[in-house]
């Protein structure tokens, strides 16, 4: 009997993923394609970012992708000096929180921008990024 | 239905390195708790471990520990919240005791976090958020607080000084504890000599002397019915209220980073329960991991309004002699933080100040105390109130 086939794509997400599998694994290939994708509940029009596989609210799992577009408010920001086992390499680097009114993002701000150029209350887009290890995340850019 | 008391405390030192195995550190706390507590394990109904998971290699700790300090064959099992562990057992014991099913609980917290390395150690608290989604981009706490103390800061003008003050503090008291593991002095000025470790940066804007140490220690309480407490204590401290309450973990499903929403919310409910407003809380503990942490507790349980936590600090109406003393025991800044063992300490602390047994640290004669303790990025919080009648 042939191996059944592990779609475990997640992998490929962030510096190192702790996470091999999941039911949202789309988001990958979406990132692969440029695109950072959210997701919407067909059954009640509940908006997620982190996408979801699932709507607690409605209890369906019937879900569409969307793209994140447009810009959103840095809410907030650091720039962290030390990192955890395997982010060393990284270093420095910024993780912040976006709002885009509907929704927030959580994810990094791009290495380029220097610290007097970040500042709260600015805008920013969320795009795909590729990591030095051929891994994918997305990070905060100016528009 | 009865009350429910605490009639016994104790805690082992906090120390970096403690030199024995994860059993004989809650040997520590267990003993110290058993002799303050004059009873015999005899008189102990059930048992509730409580640390945070993956810093030593032992599953299930509960059987092991319950066999080493003889509190076998009574059930005993498992929790945990994080860095809220051992005050979540307190509320899990307060349950069983008020609903009849058990008479004496004793909850143990304990973490030996000299296990793992430093990096290592960060990277099982940054797994504490949010794995599938936040982890991959390389997060720790010290730039989850960092972000909530920036938000803090734009908001309503708290500067990186008026947190200073709190470590400051923190460094007053824990000289005069000696169960700390940070006994020096700190200064403000050395927030901003290069030349001191305090000033170095870990994630903007926090540098290293707003965080709190990593500690190995174990922590014990025991908590009994009305009835036991009265037959089994001269010194029974009563549990006037318990609250408790989650947030989202990824921080993209959050509403408010200028506090923490646990914290609040625990709160009110503790409130409620003990009939108590926050001005009637004689001497506070509070979950300082950060100095940001302090500030956001001192608004989030009404000690102070939004935005005004820093003109309590700067007025030092926090000091033992202020009127509302937080953390006086040095707090997490300076006793350390062994994270499973920190909520017991702290319901330790408030209970010695209720007898009036703190020592050099003792606040003037206080009636009602509070105990605030927080697991992961105000993923958890419980809030204890504590009274002496």
């Amino acid at each position: 009997m042939a191996k059944k086939e592990v779609d475990d794509r997640f992998k490929k997400f962030g510096t190192v993923s702790f996470t091999g599998i999941s039911k949202t694994n789309d988001f990958v290939q979406y990132l692969e394609q440029g695109k950072v994708m959210g997701t919407k509940c067909k059954g009640c029009g509940l908006v997620f970012f982190p996408p979801r596989a699932d709507c607690y609210q409605c209890l369906s799992s019937d879900m569409e992708w969307f793209e994140i577009s447009g810009t959103g408010t840095l809410l907030t920001y650091s720039k962290l000096q030390y990192g955890p086992v395997g982010f060393e390499g990284d270093l420095p680097y910024c993780i912040a929180v976006l709002d885009y009114g509907d929704y927030k993002v959580f994810g990094r701000i791009a290495g380029e921008l220097a610290d007097d150029e970040i500042t709260v209350g600015m805008e920013m887009k969320t795009v795909m990024n590729q990591l030095p290890n051929g891994q994918l995340n997305y990070v905060f850019r100016k528009p | 239905m009865g009350r429910v008391a605490i009639i016994g405390v104790g805690q082992s030192a906090f120390v970096r390195g403690y030199p024995g195995s994860i059993r004989e550190l809650a040997f520590e706390g267990f003993k110290e708790c058993m002799a303050d507590a004059q009873i015999s394990v005899k008189d102990i109904d059930a048992s509730i471990i409580c640390s945070a998971p993956e810093y030593d290699k032992q599953r299930s700790p509960a059987g092991v520990f319950a066999e080493y300090l003889g509190l076998t064959p009574q059930p005993t099992f498992y929790v945990e919240s994080l860095c809220s562990s051992s005050s979540t057992g307190v509320k899990l014991a307060y349950s069983l005791i008020k609903s009849g099913l058990h008479d004496v609980v004793t909850v143990i917290g304990f973490q030996k976090m000299s296990e793992i390395s430093s990096a290592e150690s960060q990277e099982r608290m940054g797994r504490g958020a949010d794995i599938q989604w936040e982890s991959p981009f390389g997060t720790m706490m010290p730039a989850y607080y960092a972000m909530y103390a920036r938000a803090h800061m734009e908001k309503y003008g708290t500067t990186l000084e008026d947190l200073a003050l709190i470590r400051v503090k923190a460094s007053t008291y824990g000289q005069i504890n000696e169960k700390a593991v940070y006994r020096k002095p700190v200064a403000l000025e050395m927030f901003s000599d290069p030349q001191s470790p305090m000033s170095g940066p870990v994630a903007s804007p926090l540098r290293v002397g707003d965080c709190c140490a990593n500690a190995d220690g174990s922590s014990c309480i025991i908590l009994a019915s009305e009835e036991k407490a009265k037959a089994l204590s001269k010194k029974p401290v009563w549990i006037m209220g318990v609250g408790a309450a989650s947030s989202p973990v990824n921080m993209a499903g959050r509403d408010l980073f200028t506090g923490l929403a646990v914290g609040e919310e625990a709160g009110k409910q503790a409130f409620e329960m003990a009939g108590v407003t926050p001005k009637q809380i004689d001497v506070a503990e509070v979950h300082d991991c950060f100095t940001i942490a302090e500030m956001m507790a001192y608004e989030n349980l009404g000690f102070a309004k939004p935005g005004e936590g820093k003109d309590l600090i700067k007025s030092k109406e926090t000091y033992k002699e202020g009127s509302i003393p937080v953390n006086v025991d040095g707090g997490l800044l300076s006793k350390g933080h062994p994270i499973g063992a920190t909520g017991g300490s702290q319901i330790r602390t408030i209970v010695l100040q209720l007898r009036g047994e703190a020592g050099e640290m003792q606040v003037k004669d206080p009636e009602i105390g509070l105990v605030h303790n927080i697991g992961g990025v105000g993923l958890y919080g419980n809030v204890t109130i504590l009274g002496r009648s």
